[in-house]
């Protein structure tokens, strides 16, 4: 019983910073329809920046409690990178989807030397400000507060796009404008002006995701490479574009990453791929995708 | 003309070991392996319009294929490892393709990744069967029979090894051009351009695809085994996506849209990386920067900017 919580619970945890990394890169395809293999660097940047972050802030004499608050606000201000990148990207809409892919892979690339001329190629860690939060304990099931509070925060922000997208103007035509792109311009839509707040709230969401996984977790180099095909799996069982699917592929990744680790660590990551592959096959569109040509 | 200037590339390759420092030398060996599988993987991606993001796969399996053949196996002829390597990565290829082909576009390029990735946490997770991280050793292998037992190992390597590679890379160059100026080949334009109208003519869309897919696969595992050879030793990273991700970098660096493009591609990359590695740590930027320049400004490559200086040239 106490293993089986501990998988679920570590499984959740993983799975609510992947979401958040998965909804990033969601947002972005489905309105931009670019699949942005710079989302792990995004998410590393995020990492790397939180650490910074709170190192700075604990030094100014911030309470070292408040470093979850801390983490968020670097999540956010990191999001100002986001309309310097979408105006880079803007100069390849209308080309073939080839060179979208390959101008995300070169933003790797350069990412990876930008993380370590800041951050050196030392893996970086925040000790154990995890613990100042204490711990919850039911029955012989202990889990640190931070990782229910990250898992929290995940839902929260889930449940904030969703409403955000549903109910809000803005996102009734971001809809819009991912259905059918010509048709809302013709209505007068700001498409470009679109286009650089989803691409900023699809960065933001992945900076988001690496602040508040850093507490628990080294910052490293390899994270954008290793996080992005974990994103992928997310996105491709989930369905591409679709923001209940990243929920959903995330659930899955998440849980069978922890299943593995814990009982067959050699499966960890083929297990994820063999899913991947699985799904591709039976359901090309994943969970909640559009069929696809 | 066209003809004039490769004859002159073939020489001054062929009399380069002569006149270059033994660390140039062996810098133009992963350029031949490299060119060769960029042959192969542009017919894929360059003919036939579909774009994988995993055919480091194949590039491991070559490796790794002549790792056990000459290590696990004691194969020491370098005709039979070409062979065998090659065979598997087309056995290994028939599953994927036939699975890949079904889609096209983002979700193809998804969906390899995914292969190249499952294979290589095979490679680093089952440490038993295949070294884990550190890969298995290859042994020099011998060329037609002879083993150049007198030789060191640099020796072999800008000696006899450049010599059988250059070869094989016209051999392998030249049956390329074949393939894509035969009706096979004006097939795949076909499909490229437009697969509906294409089946509609009657041209089987997936089938000539899997074929396509299948002669890359080859391809990458002749360059894999020429790598693994050179390097003396085949290691996981060689199937790790980014390494996918240098291939279609590589392709594009020299241009895609033309036959050649991706061997000039081939031998500007592994030039401009060592060249880059030698001058700053901070060699990924500046590569990363030099991609995203070519993608934005010269999507037809080092190639498309010469035929424009070319064109230039004549008018005046």
């Amino acid at each position: 019983m106490t293993a089986f919580a501990d998988v679920l619970i570590g499984g959740v945890f993983h799975a609510a910073v992947l979401f958040l990394v998965a909804a990033g890169l969601q947002l972005v395809f489905g309105v931009q329809k670019i699949v942005n293999l710079a989302c792990g660097s995004f998410y590393a940047l995020g990492a790397y920046f939180g650490i910074s972050a709170v190192t700075w802030a604990i030094a100014k004499g911030v309470p070292p409690g408040a470093f979850l608050p801390v983490l968020l606000v670097s999540g956010l201000v990191l999001g100002l990178i986001g309309p310097a990148i979408e105006a880079l990207l803007r100069t390849i809409y209308h080309r073939d989807e080839a060179f979208q892919l390959l101008l995300t892979f070169a933003l790797v690339l350069m990412f990876q030397d930008v993380l370590r001329f800041f951050w050196g190629a030392n893996p970086q860690q925040l000790g154990d400000l995890v613990m100042s939060y204490g711990k919850l304990s039911a029955g012989a099931v202990v889990v640190p507060t931070y990782n229910v509070l990250v898992i929290l925060a995940s839902i929260a922000i889930a449940a904030g796009i969703g409403s955000f997208l549903k109910h809000t103007r803005f996102g009734r035509i971001l809809r819009a404008t991912a259905e059918n792109r010509e048709m809302s311009q013709a209505l007068g839509v700001n498409v470009r002006w679109m286009y650089a707040s989803v691409f900023t709230l699809g960065t933001v969401l992945g900076t988001v995701g690496g602040a508040l996984v850093v507490p628990t977790a080294a910052a490293s180099l390899d994270m954008p490479v290793e996080l992005v095909v974990e994103a992928f799996a997310v996105v491709v069982i989930g369905g591409l574009g679709s923001m209940r699917g990243a929920l959903a592929g995330a659930l899955v990744v998440g849980l069978m990453r922890a299943l593995a680790i814990r009982y067959y660590a050699e499966l960890e990551m083929l297990a994820i791929y063999l899913v991947v592959i699985a799904i591709l096959i039976a359901r090309p569109a994943g969970l909640f995708g559009k069929p696809v040509e | 003309m066209r003809i004039a200037a490769l004859v002159v590339a073939i020489v001054v390759l062929a009399v380069l070991p002569k006149l270059a420092t033994p660390y140039y030398v062996t810098l133009v060996l992963p350029a031949f392996a490299y060119g060769i599988a960029l042959l192969g993987f542009n017919l894929l991606f360059g003919y036939t319009g579909l774009l994988s993001f995993g055919h480091a796969l194949f590039v491991a399996i070559g490796a790794y294929g002549a790792a056990v053949a000459s290590s696990k196996l004691g194969i020491r002829s370098f005709e039979l490892i070409l062979l065998l390597s090659g065979a598997a990565a087309v056995a290994a290829a028939i599953p994927v393709a036939l699975l890949s082909v079904r889609y096209v576009r983002i979700f193809f390029g998804i969906l390899t990744l995914a292969f190249g990735m499952l294979f290589h946490s095979f490679l680093f997770k089952f440490y038993d069967l295949t070294g884990g991280d550190t890969g298995i050793r290859v042994l020099r292998p011998s060329l037609f029979g002879n083993a150049f037992a007198d030789m060191d190992k640099t020796a072999f390597v800008i000696g006899p090894f450049y010599y059988y590679c250059l070869a094989l890379l016209v051999v392998l160059g030249l049956a390329m051009w074949r393939i894509v100026h035969s009706p096979f080949g004006l097939h795949l334009a076909a499909i490229r351009e437009n697969p509906r109208k294409a089946e509609y003519l009657g041209v089987r869309v997936r089938f000539f695809r899997l074929v396509a897919f299948l002669i890359s696969a080859f391809y990458c595992a002749v360059g894999g085994v020429i790598l693994a050879v050179n390097v003396g030793q085949a290691d996981p990273e060689l199937a790790y996506w980014t390494h996918s991700g240098e291939l279609v970098f590589m392709t594009v660096l020299g241009g895609f849209t033309s036959f050649l493009g991706p061997l000039v591609g081939a031998f500007a990359f592994i030039f401009l990386k060592s060249e880059l590695m030698g001058a700053t740590q901070y060699w990924r930027f500046w590569l990363g920067a030099i991609l995203a320049l070519i993608v934005v400004l010269f999507p037809h490559g080092l190639v498309g900017v010469g035929r424009l200086a070319w064109d230039k040239v004549r008018r005046k």
